[in-house]
């Protein structure tokens, strides 16, 4: 499988030149192969976003390469699908022409026929019938499927998920993901994905990341997770499942009690 | 005709009470002049201004009402050109934003009256002496509305239309326009206010005609009824002004509405 997505030796700091600001992270390597989906985990402050906005091309980072659909990528912004932690659609503009500004901003899209599109995926994401709708008028859950179908209609093979479900409540996020575990099959992308939630990374992921300490200059951790595909919401009370959950939380403590 | 009465209704609640007011007031003034407690040369009777605004009619709306509306309108709109270009410009470019805004804050600080003499010279007795005043005292609502609203912008939605793929014109079009609409708007009310304002200073200045013109002499020769007949009718006009922007406002700004209404 050929990597959508590598980083070599990746190393970000805040501020002005290499010496004087707060090192973030050095000599950052990590991965996304075709139809992956991977999970970034890590204790809050240890430079999730910012990693994703490297990724992203919102940043540059001050060492190492970032390679995308296996070339060296000095210009990302426009090439990856990304999706930020609020759901950020546009409160002026229904749900249709939400989704439909990604296909304004570029060439390509002006020429397709989005609204087709759009009434397509609405209907595999379950908001049919919404199209017309403004997000306020929207429950939180519809509007997170809302910027997600947005994100999809970037046309891009890969995705950027900022904690897509960090600010839902645990119902609704439940439902989201047996909603994502289903249609995972069909969508034929390859994830990146931030979040807090252990268990929504080892429900949903391939493999996981998980973040060194801010400053403290380690690698990123991997961890492949060996549930068998489809899976479901009813996988995370299985013995491997708890498992592999207990081993994430002590290399996770761990890293934290080193890291102060 | 069964939509009517609700609108009814609705302008009762919503009006009622100023009207009540207003009549009250208005009653009490008018008592007040009768039974002689005021001078009615200091204070005319709301009756009398009536008919002072009934006898001058032709004289006031024809000409002075139509030099007014012309010299704050003219004014109004230069404003809203130019205070927009500027605030974009200032907001595209932080050099222009730099160098300008303290001449901005500047301009409003200069004694209008001061200036007078010097608008006067420039531009004579014709009616760009009256546009200057209007346009000095309503362009500064606007730029600063429009700046202050395009500041807003979100750093979220710029990142988010970055990755899109989106040039800083396209941001400024599909988000940051869009965001400073009601902050603009509330410019644009202050300022729409405020040339009326400006153009009654401006006649004021010199010049031979025009509702502040009318007003200066006829209260210099002590015809208030007539006097008030004209201030009656530059409040007038203020309210209409605000009306057509606050309908304007309502218009563009629907959807958004529609928002709000489910909050």
């Amino acid at each position: 499988m050929a990597a959508l997505l590598s980083l070599h030796d990746v190393s970000f700091a805040f501020g002005r030149g290499r010496a004087g600001g707060a090192r973030l992270f050095e000599g950052l390597s990590l991965e996304v192969r075709e139809g992956e989906f991977v999970s970034v985990v890590g204790a809050s402050g240890s430079g999730k976003s910012t990693l994703f906005k490297l990724i992203a091309g919102l940043l540059e980072p001050a060492g190492g390469e970032i390679f995308l659909y296996g070339e060296r990528a000095p210009r990302r912004l426009g090439r990856i699908a990304y999706m930020p932690q609020q759901n950020l659609l546009l409160p002026w503009r229904t749900v249709m022409d939400n989704c439909l500004l990604p296909l304004e901003l570029t060439p390509r899209g002006r020429s397709a026929d989005g609204r087709g599109e759009v009434l397509k995926l609405l209907k595999l994401l379950g908001l049919e019938g919404c199209e017309n709708a403004y997000p306020a008028e929207l429950s939180g859950g519809m509007r997170q499927r809302a910027a997600f179908l947005r994100t999809l209609m970037a046309g891009q093979p890969l995705l950027l998920l900022d904690e897509p479900f960090g600010a839902l409540d645990a119902m609704t996020k439940r439902e989201l993901h047996r909603w994502l575990l289903g249609l995972w099959g069909d969508l034929n992308k390859s994830v990146l994905f931030i979040t807090h939630d252990l268990e929504e990374a080892i429900l949903l992921s391939d493999r996981i990341y998980l973040m060194p300490g801010a400053g403290s200059g380690e690698q990123a951790l991997e961890l492949r997770v060996d549930l068998p595909r489809p899976r479901d919401s009813r996988m995370k009370y299985e013995p491997a499942f708890i498992r592999f959950r207990q081993e994430l939380e002590r290399l996770l403590d761990d890293q934290t009690q080193t890291a102060t | 005709m069964t939509k009517r009465k609700p609108l009814l209704n609705a302008l009762l609640a919503q009006y009622g009470l100023f009207l009540l007011l207003l009549l009250a007031l208005l009653g009490a003034w008018e008592c007040g002049v009768r039974l002689g407690w005021v001078p009615f040369f200091i204070l005319p009777a709301p009756t009398t201004v009536a008919g002072a605004l009934g006898e001058d009619a032709h004289l006031l709306l024809g000409r002075h009402l139509a030099a007014t509306v012309a010299e704050s309108a003219l004014g109004f709109l230069l404003s809203v050109c130019v205070g927009s270009l500027l605030a974009i410009g200032m907001h595209m470019y932080r050099t222009l934003d730099k160098a300008l805004y303290p001449f901005i804050i500047v301009s409003q600080t200069i004694p209008l009256i001061a200036l007078s003499p010097v608008f006067i010279l420039w531009f004579g007795y014709s009616i760009w002496s009256k546009v200057a005043v209007v346009f000095l005292t309503a362009f500064f609502p606007i730029v600063v509305g429009a700046y202050d609203g395009l500041g807003k912008g979100d750093a979220g939605y710029r990142d988010l239309l970055l990755t899109m793929g989106a040039g800083r014109w396209a941001i400024f079009r599909k988000v940051q326009v869009p965001l400073a609409l009601p902050s603009f708007f509330s410019g644009l009310k202050l300022s729409v206010v405020y040339s009326v304002v400006g153009a009654t200073i401006g006649e004021w200045l010199g010049g031979s005609e025009g509702l502040g013109y009318f007003s200066r002499r006829m209260s210099g020769s002590l015809q208030t009824d007539a006097m008030f007949a004209s201030v009656f009718l530059l409040s007038a006009l203020g309210v209409v002004y605000f009306l057509i922007v606050a309908w304007l406002e309502y218009w563009l700004l629907r959807r958004k509405r529609r928002r709000s209404a489910y909050r």
